[in-house]
C-alpha cells in the first residue's frame, strides 16, 4: 500500500517537475501568450487519456472472444465509442484549459488586387498578338475541343440499348400458357377462392425470368354479378377469375395487398392497393384508378378455364405492363 | 527538436511561410460554424467504414441459395449473391455489423449535418458575395451525398432496397422524351436490369461518387480558407474589415480535432448500440414481392411524400403519355427545391441591388424577407414529408389515411405561405423591438452624460459654450 502511495506521489513530483522546467525562457518577445498550469485539467486529461486506452484494449479483447459473448455488436461499438469519446473529450479539454485559446484580430483579405487582374489580362492578351485570325482560332479551338470531347463520350453509347420499346412490350404470356404458384404448381380455377388473392407466373419460366415485369400476376376471383368490365376488356374473367399484372403502374412496386370488404362502410368494394404511395385498383372494373397517384388503368391478362379445370392465358395484356414512359399508351403489350 | 522537425520539412517543402499562416488562420467562435466540420468528419467515418465493407460485399445479383445456418429464417431461400454477402457481413463476421451500422449512421449524420450546416449558411446570409462559388459547390455536394446514400441503400438488394429502386428507376423512366432510352441505357436494358447493372452502381457508389464528394470538398475548404471565415458581429472589434478569432494552432486544433474524434466514438456509440436497417428480416428482393408499411431513411423521406400527394393522373394529350405521373413527385419537386437553392444568391441581389462584400453575418432577423422565404420553403418540404408517412400516422392512430392525404394536397400550399409570413412578421417586430431598445439605451446615455456634465464641472460663461 505504502509503496503503491510512493509510486503515485513520485509520479506526481516528476509532471509537476516537468512543467516547471519546460518553462520558456523568453518570456518578452512570445507570439503565444503564456498562461498559468493548470494541474487538474493536466491530470484530468491523463486520466481520460488512460480510460480511453482501457476501452480501446477492451474492444480488442471482445473482438477476440467473438461469438462466446452474448451482444457482441453491443460491447464493441460501446468499447469503440467510449475510447473515442475519452479521448474527444481530452482533446476538447487541451482546447479549453491548457493551450491558450485567445481571440486574436486580423485583416481580412482584399476584396481585390487591381494590380494582379491588370498584369494577367495584359500576359494573356499580349500572348496572342501574333494571330491575325484570332476569331476563327478560337472557333476552332472550341470546334476541336467539342468534338473531341464527344469522341471521347461516344464510347458510353454502348452502356445500353437505346431506341428500343421492344423489351417493355413483351411479355412471356401466350394464348394456352397455363398459371402457376411459386413453386410451378399449375393453378385450377377452383383453387381462387373469393376474399383472397394469389400470385401466379406464366407456366415453365426459370427464375431469372420470373423476375421480368411482364410475368407475375395477382389473381382474384369476383361473383360474377359484380363484374363492371368495360366493353373492350368483355370475356377476359374466367367465371369472375381476373388476373392483373403485379406491377403497380405508377412506380413499378408489387401490388401485395388485397382489400377484400369486409365490413368497412367507407370502402365498399374490393380493392388491389400497391403498398409503396397506395394507389388503389378497382379490379371489378377493369383495373381502374380509383385514389393514389397510379396514372393508367391496372393492365389485365384474359384467363380461361380449360377442360381440366387448370387456369390458361387466353392472350395477353390489354396494356403496356409496368411502370409508365412517355408515349406508353401508344403501344400494346406483344406476344 | 520541434525546430529540427520544422527545418526538415522547410528545406524539402519550402512551405514554412505556408505554414505559419496557416497556424494561425483565425476561426470565428461560435457553435454553428461547427455542423459543416460534423459532416466533413462523418464523411471520413463514411470513407473508413465503407473501405472496410468492400471487402466482403459481392457486387452481383447471381441468384444463389442461402446456405447460412447462423440464420435459419433465410436458410434455402433464393437471394442475390450481394443481398447474401450483406447477411454474412451482418450475421456471422465479427464486427461485420458494427462496422455496416455504423457506415449507415454516418450517411445518416452526413447528410443531417449538410443539411443543418445548409440552414445556418442560408438564414444568416453567409452565401452572400464573395462566397456564392463556396455556397453552389455545397450544394452541389448536399445533391451528390443524396444520390451516393440511396445508391448505397439499393445496392444491399433487400426487399426495401428494391422497392427503393424500382421507384427511382420508374422516376427516371417518367422523364419527358429521353426517360425511356436514359433507364435502358443506365440499367442496360428494362428493369430489372441486365448483370452489369450492380458492378455499374457498385463502381458508383465507391469510387465515382466518393471522389467526386471528395474533389468538391477540396475546393469547399480551399475557398473557404482564402476567402475567410464570416462571422457575427459579437464585439466592437469585428467590422467588415478586421476578422476576430482563435487561432489554428494552439487554440482550435485540438478542439477540432476533438470534434472529429468524438464524431467518430458517437457514430460507433449509435453503430454499436441502436439497431438500423436490420436487412436480414427485410429478405431478399423480388420484382413481384413487397411490402406494407416500407418506409425509405428520412433524407428521402420528403422525395416519398410528394410522390405519394400527387393526385393519380399521367399527363396526356389526345391519348399520348407526355408525362408520366412519378415525375411530378420524384423529379420535379427535388428540382423546383434545388433550383430554388441554386438561384437564391441571384435572386436576392436581384431584388435587393446589394452588390456589396459581406464578410458580417446577418441575424436572421436582419433579413426579414430572406428569413421569411427560406421558412416557407423548408416548411413546404417538412409538410411534404410529413404527408409520407400518413400511413404510420394511420396504422398509429387510425386517421383515415385518404382524409390525411386530401388534408396534405392542401395544407402544404396554405402552411408555408402562413408559417413564411409569421417569420416575416416576427423579425419585423423583434428589429422594432431592438430599434426601441437601442434608442432609449442612447438617450438614457445622453441623459447621464448630460447629469454627469452638470455635476462636475463648474457652470460656464454661455460665450464659451457656443464657440
Ligand atoms: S408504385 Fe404503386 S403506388 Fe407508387
Amino acid at each position: 500500500m505504502t509503496r503503491l502511495r510512493n509510486a503515485i506521489i513520485s509520479a506526481l513530483v516528476l509532471l509537476l517537475g516537468r512543467a516547471r522546467r519546460r518553462r520558456p525562457r523568453r518570456e518578452e518577445t512570445r507570439i503565444v501568450p503564456p498562461q498559468p498550469g493548470h494541474l487538474a485539467a493536466e491530470l484530468a486529461v491523463l486520466a481520460l487519456l488512460g480510460l480511453s486506452s482501457s476501452c480501446a484494449i477492451a474492444f480488442i479483447l471482445v473482438y477476440a472472444l467473438g461469438d462466446s459473448i452474448p451482444n457482441e455488436t453491443q460491447f464493441l461499438g460501446a468499447a469503440l465509442g467510449l475510447a473515442l469519446l475519452c479521448l474527444a473529450t481530452a482533446l476538447i479539454l487541451v482546447g479549453l484549459k491548457l493551450v491558450p485559446s485567445e481571440e486574436v484580430a486580423e485583416e481580412y483579405p482584399p476584396h481585390e488586387h487591381p494590380h494582379e487582374q491588370q498584369l494577367i489580362a495584359e500576359v494573356i492578351d499580349e500572348s496572342g498578338t501574333r494571330f491575325t485570325r484570332s476569331r476563327f482560332f478560337k472557333l476552332g479551338l472550341l470546334g476541336a475541343g467539342g468534338t473531341l470531347g464527344l469522341a471521347i463520350l461516344a464510347p458510353a453509347v454502348s452502356f445500353g440499348p437505346l431506341f428500343r420499346v421492344g423489351d417493355f412490350l413483351q411479355t412471356p404470356w401466350r394464348r394456352g400458357r397455363r398459371l402457376v404458384d411459386e413453386t410451378g404448381k399449375p393453378y385450377k380455377a377452383s383453387d381462387i377462392s373469393e376474399k383472397n388473392f394469389y400470385l401466379a407466373f406464366p407456366e415453365g419460366t426459370s427464375d431469372e425470368e420470373k423476375e421480368q415485369m411482364a410475368a407475375s400476376l395477382v389473381v382474384i376471383r369476383l361473383p360474377q354479378k359484380e363484374l363492371r368490365l368495360p366493353s373492350h376488356l368483355k370475356g377476359y374473367d374466367a367465371n369472375g377469375i381476373l388476373a392483373y399484372s403485379r406491377i403497380c403502374t405508377h412506380a413499378g412496386c408489387a401490388i401485395t395487398l388485397y382489400r377484400a370488404p369486409l365490413f368497412q362502410p367507407d370502402e365498399p368494394r374490393p380493392a388491389l392497393v400497391c403498398p409503396c404511395h397506395y394507389s388503389t385498383f378497382d379490379p371489378a372494373t377493369g383495373g381502374t384508378v380509383t385514389f393514389g397517384p397510379a396514372g393508367r388503368d391496372l393492365p389485365l391478362l384474359p384467363v380461361y378455364k380449360d377442360s381440366k379445370g387448370y387456369l390458361r392465358a387466353k392472350g395477353n395484356f390489354d396494356g403496356p405492363v409496368g411502370p409508365s414512359w412517355w408515349g406508353v399508351r401508344l403501344w400494346k403489350a406483344q406476344p | 527538436m520541434t525546430r529540427r522537425g520544422v527545418r526538415w520539412v522547410d528545406q524539402r517543402t519550402a512551405s514554412a511561410p505556408l505554414l505559419r499562416k496557416a497556424l494561425r488562420y483565425l476561426f470565428p467562435d461560435h457553435w454553428s460554424f461547427l455542423l459543416g466540420e460534423v459532416a466533413l468528419y462523418a464523411f471520413v467515418v463514411l470513407v473508413a467504414t465503407g473501405i472496410y465493407l468492400t471487402f466482403f460485399f459481392v457486387d452481383s445479383t447471381k441468384e444463389v441459395v442461402f446456405r447460412g445456418d447462423y440464420y435459419p429464417p433465410l436458410y434455402g431461400q433464393k437471394m442475390s449473391e450481394a443481398y447474401a454477402s450483406v447477411v454474412h457481413l451482418s450475421l456471422a463476421v465479427r464486427a461485420g455489423l458494427l462496422l455496416r451500422q455504423t457506415h449507415h449512421w454516418a450517411a445518416n449524420i452526413f447528410i443531417a449535418a449538410i443539411v443543418l450546416h445548409l440552414f445556418r449558411i442560408f438564414f444568416t446570409g453567409a452565401y452572400r458575395k464573395p462566397r456564392e462559388l463556396t455556397y453552389w459547390l455545397g450544394v452541389t455536394m448536399l445533391t451528390l451525398a443524396l444520390l451516393e446514400a440511396y445508391l448505397g441503400y439499393s445496392l444491399v438488394d433487400d426487399l426495401m432496397s428494391g422497392m427503393g429502386l424500382v421507384i427511382g428507376y420508374s422516376v427516371g423512366l417518367a422523364i419527358p422524351f429521353v426517360g425511356q432510352n436514359l433507364m435502358n441505357w443506365l440499367f442496360d436494358g428494362m428493369f430489372p436490369g441486365s448483370p452489369k447493372l450492380w458492378p455499374r452502381m457498385y463502381i458508383a457508389h465507391v469510387l465515382i461518387f466518393p471522389i467526386l464528394i471528395g474533389l468538391l470538398l477540396g475546393a469547399h475548404l480551399l475557398l473557404v480558407a482564402m476567402r475567410h471565415h464570416t462571422q457575427f458581429r459579437r464585439t466592437k472589434a469585428q467590422t467588415e474589415h478586421t476578422i476576430v478569432g482563435v487561432p489554428a494552432f494552439p487554440g482550435q486544433a485540438p478542439r477540432s480535432l476533438g470534434l472529429m474524434v468524438g464524431t467518430t466514438g458517437i457514430l460507433f456509440l449509435l453503430g454499436g448500440l441502436v439497431q438500423i436497417n436490420p436487412i436480414w428480416l427485410w429478405g431478399p428482393y423480388h420484382t413481384y414481392s413487397s411490402t406494407n408499411g416500407a418506409q425509405p431513411d428520412w433524407y428521402l423521406g420528403w422525395l416519398i411524400g410528394a410522390l405519394r400527394l400527387v393526385p393519380g393522373f399521367d399527363l396526356t394529350i389526345a391519348g399520348y403519355t407526355l408525362v408520366p405521373n412519378p415525375f411530378w413527385g420524384g423529379a420535379a419537386f427535388p428540382l423546383v427545391v434545388f433550383g430554388f437553392l441554386y438561384l437564391w444568391p441571384w435572386l436576392e441581389r436581384k431584388f435587393t441591388g446589394d452588390e456589396a462584400f459581406h464578410n458580417l453575418l446577418d441575424g436572421p432577423r436582419d433579413a426579414p424577407a430572406r428569413t421569411g422565404i427560406g421558412v416557407g420553403v423548408v416548411s413546404w418540404v417538412v409538410l411534404v414529408f410529413f404527408a409520407g408517412s400518413s400511413d404510420r400516422v394511420f396504422v398509429t392512430f387510425g386517421l383515415s389515411y385518404t382524409g390525411q392525404i386530401w388534408a396534405y394536397r392542401i395544407l402544404v400550399w396554405v402552411l408555408p405561405a402562413l408559417f413564411g409570413l409569421v417569420a416575416w412578421w416576427i423579425c419585423k417586430e423583434l428589429q422594432a423591438s431592438e430599434r426601441v431598445v437601442r434608442v432609449r439605451h442612447e438617450a438614457e446615455a445622453e441623459a447621464r452624460l448630460a447629469r454627469m456634465r452638470r455635476s462636475s464641472e463648474p457652470p460656464r460663461d454661455p460665450s464659451t459654450l457656443e464657440s
